[in-house]
C-alpha cells in the first residue's frame, strides 16, 4: 500500500484522454448517423420513417451497458468476429449517440412549422435547399441545449466502458483506488475531472442559448 | 390564350370533394378576385394553381403548360408564380434582406454583389426600404406581409396569388398592404386573389368570381356582380359581408 501521490493524479489525468477519445469517436460516427436517422424520421417515405423510428426505439430501449456487452462479448460469439475492444466500444457508443441525437434532432426539425417548408417550396427551392437554409438553421437553435445536455450524459456514460475493461477515467480511478486504498480521495478527484469536462459545455450551452434568444 | 386556364378541376381531401369541376381563365394583366364563404374551396384552388395540391380531375395550364406536382421543372415554374398567404411565413432566422434574397441567390437568379441592390429595389416597391436590416420579429404584421410580398417580387413573378393576405392583420394595418397590391395591379401584374375586402375587390379587380360549395357559382365585372347578383347564394353572401 502507498498513499495517493502526484503520480496517481497524472495517471488519472492521462486516462482522461481515453474518455475524450471515446466521446470524440462517438460523436464523429454517431452525429452523422443521428442526422441521418432524424431526417429519415421526417421523410415522406413511410418505410424510411418506420425503420428510423424502430432503430431509435431499440437503441433508447436498451441500456447503454447492454449495448456495450452486446458488442464486446456478443459480436465474437454471434458473428465469430474477434474485434479489438476499442472498436466494440466505439460501435456501442456510436449507436447510443445516434439514437439519442437522432431523436433530439427529429424533435427540433418537427418543431419548425410546416409552413416554413412550404414557403421555401413556393419560392422554387429544392427540398435540400429548404432543409439546409430554412429548416436546419431554425432547428439548430432549438436543438442546441438538449444536444449539449446529451453530450454531458455521453461524457459521464463513457465510464461504463470500464466494465468491459477499457481503461478510461473511471477505470483508472478504480485502479488507483485499489493501489492507494484511498477511494474517497481518488473518486473525489475522478468526479472533479468529470465535472471539469462537463462544466464548460454546460456554460457554453447557456451562453449560446442566451445569444440565440437575445440578438437573434 | 389566357395566362391561366383552369378546366373542370376536381379535388378531394379523403372522401370530401372540395373542388367540383372548377373552370376559370385569367388573362395576362388581369386582376381576378375570388370571393365566397369559408370552406367554399378558394384556398384550395389557389394552392392547385401553384401545384401545392394535386388534382384528381381536369387540368390547369399556366402560360400554356400543364401544371402538376410531378412536372420536371416544377421549381422553375414556382419561381415565376408568387404566392402570399394569410400567415406571412417569413424566415425568422434571417433578416429582411436575407429573407428577400435567399431564393434568388440559391436559384441562381443573382450573384452576391447584386443581392443588396435587388433587396433595396423590391423593398422600395413595398415601402420598406428603411427596414432592410431589420428582423421579422421587429416588424408589425402589415410590414411583415409587405416583406412577404417583396420576397415574391424578388423572383420577378409573372403571376401573383394572394390568399386572404390581410385577414390576419389589425384593421389599421390592412390599408398599407392593399396599397402595395393596388400598385402592383397598376403596373400590370396578373393577380388572382382571395379576399374579404369587398371595397378592394370592387375597385381594383377586373372580374369577381364567387365560389360556392366547390364550384364557380357566378362571375362577372365587379359593378355588375355586386349590383345585380343572379343567384340567391351570392345575394345572401353580399348581404352578409356588407
Ligand atoms: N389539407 C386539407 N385536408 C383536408 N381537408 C382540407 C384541407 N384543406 C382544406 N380542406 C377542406 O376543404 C374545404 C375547402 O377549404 P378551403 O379551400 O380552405 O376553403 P376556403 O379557402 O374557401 O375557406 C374545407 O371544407 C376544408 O376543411
Ligand atoms: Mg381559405
Amino acid at each position: 500500500m502507498r498513499s495517493f501521490a502526484f503520480v496517481d493524479l497524472v495517471s488519472l489525468v492521462t486516462a482522461v484522454q481515453w474518455t475524450v477519445l471515446l466521446v470524440v469517436l462517438a460523436l464523429v460516427f454517431g452525429a452523422p448517423l443521428g442526422l441521418a436517422l432524424a431526417t429519415a424520421r421526417i421523410s415522406r417515405h413511410a418505410p424510411l420513417r418506420w425503420a428510423a423510428s424502430g432503430i431509435i426505439q431499440l437503441i433508447q430501449g436498451v441500456p447503454l451497458l447492454g449495448l456495450l456487452f452486446f458488442f464486446y462479448f456478443g459480436m465474437p460469439v454471434f458473428l465469430g468476429l474477434q474485434v479489438p475492444a476499442l472498436i466494440a466500444v466505439t460501435v456501442a457508443y456510436t449507436l447510443y449517440t445516434a439514437g439519442f441525437l437522432g431523436d433530439i434532432w427529429r424533435g427540433s426539425l418537427q418543431a419548425v412549422k410546416q409552413a416554413q417548408w412550404e414557403a421555401g417550396a413556393c419560392l422554387g427551392l429544392s427540398l435540400t435547399q429548404q432543409f439546409f437554409h430554412i429548416i436546419g438553421p431554425q432547428a439548430l437553435r432549438m436543438a442546441t441545449p438538449p444536444t449539449v445536455g446529451f453530450l454531458v450524459q455521453l461524457i459521464k456514460g463513457t465510464s461504463l466502458a470500464s466494465i468491459v475493461g477499457f481503461v478510461e477515467l473511471a477505470r483508472a480511478g478504480q485502479v488507483t483506488s485499489a493501489a492507494t486504498f484511498q477511494p474517497l480521495l481518488t473518486y473525489s478527484v475522478v468526479a472533479a475531472i468529470y465535472f471539469a469536462l462537463c462544466l464548460p459545455l454546460t456554460l457554453w450551452s447557456r451562453s449560446l442559448e442566451a445569444r440565440l434568444n437575445g440578438a437573434r | 390564350m389566357a395566362l391561366v386556364e383552369i378546366r373542370d378541376v376536381y379535388k378531394k381531401f379523403g372522401h370530401v370533394e372540395v373542388l367540383k369541376g372548377v373552370s376559370l381563365d385569367v388573362a395576362e394583366g388581369e386582376i381576378v378576385t375570388i370571393i365566397g364563404r369559408s370552406g367554399s374551396g378558394k384556398s384550395t384552388l389557389l394552392r392547385c394553381i401553384n401545384a401545392l395540391e394535386t388534382i384528381e380531375g381536369g387540368e390547369i395550364r399556366v402560360e400554356g403548360r400543364q401544371i402538376h406536382a410531378k412536372m420536371p421543372d416544377l421549381r422553375q415554374f414556382r419561381q415565376r408564380v408568387g404566392i402570399v398567404f394569410q400567415a406571412f411565413n417569413l424566415f425568422p432566422h434571417l433578416n429582411v434582406e436575407r429573407n428577400v434574397t435567399l431564393a434568388p441567390l440559391l436559384t441562381g437568379g443573382i450573384g452576391k454583389a447584386e443581392a443588396r441592390a435587388l433587396a433595396e429595389d423590391v423593398l422600395t416597391r413595398v415601402g420598406l426600404a428603411d427596414k432592410i436590416d431589420a428582423w421579422p420579429e421587429q416588424l408589425s404584421g402589415g410590414q411583415q406581409q409587405r416583406v412577404a410580398i417583396a420576397r415574391c417580387l424578388a423572383m420577378k413573378p409573372h403571376l401573383m396569388l394572394f390568399d386572404e393576405v390581410t385577414s390576419a392583420l389589425d384593421p389599421e394595418l390592412v390599408g398599407e398592404v392593399l396599397k402595395v397590391m393596388e400598385a402592383m395591379a397598376r403596373q400590370g401584374m396578373t393577380m388572382i386573389l382571395v379576399t374579404h375586402e369587398m371595397g378592394f375587390a370592387r375597385n381594383v379587380a377586373n372580374r369577381i368570381v364567387f365560389m360556392h360549395q366547390g364550384r364557380v357559382w357566378e362571375e362577372g365585372p365587379p359593378a355588375e356582380l355586386f349590383a345585380h347578383p343572379k343567384t340567391p347564394e351570392l345575394k345572401s353572401f353580399i348581404a352578409s359581408v356588407k
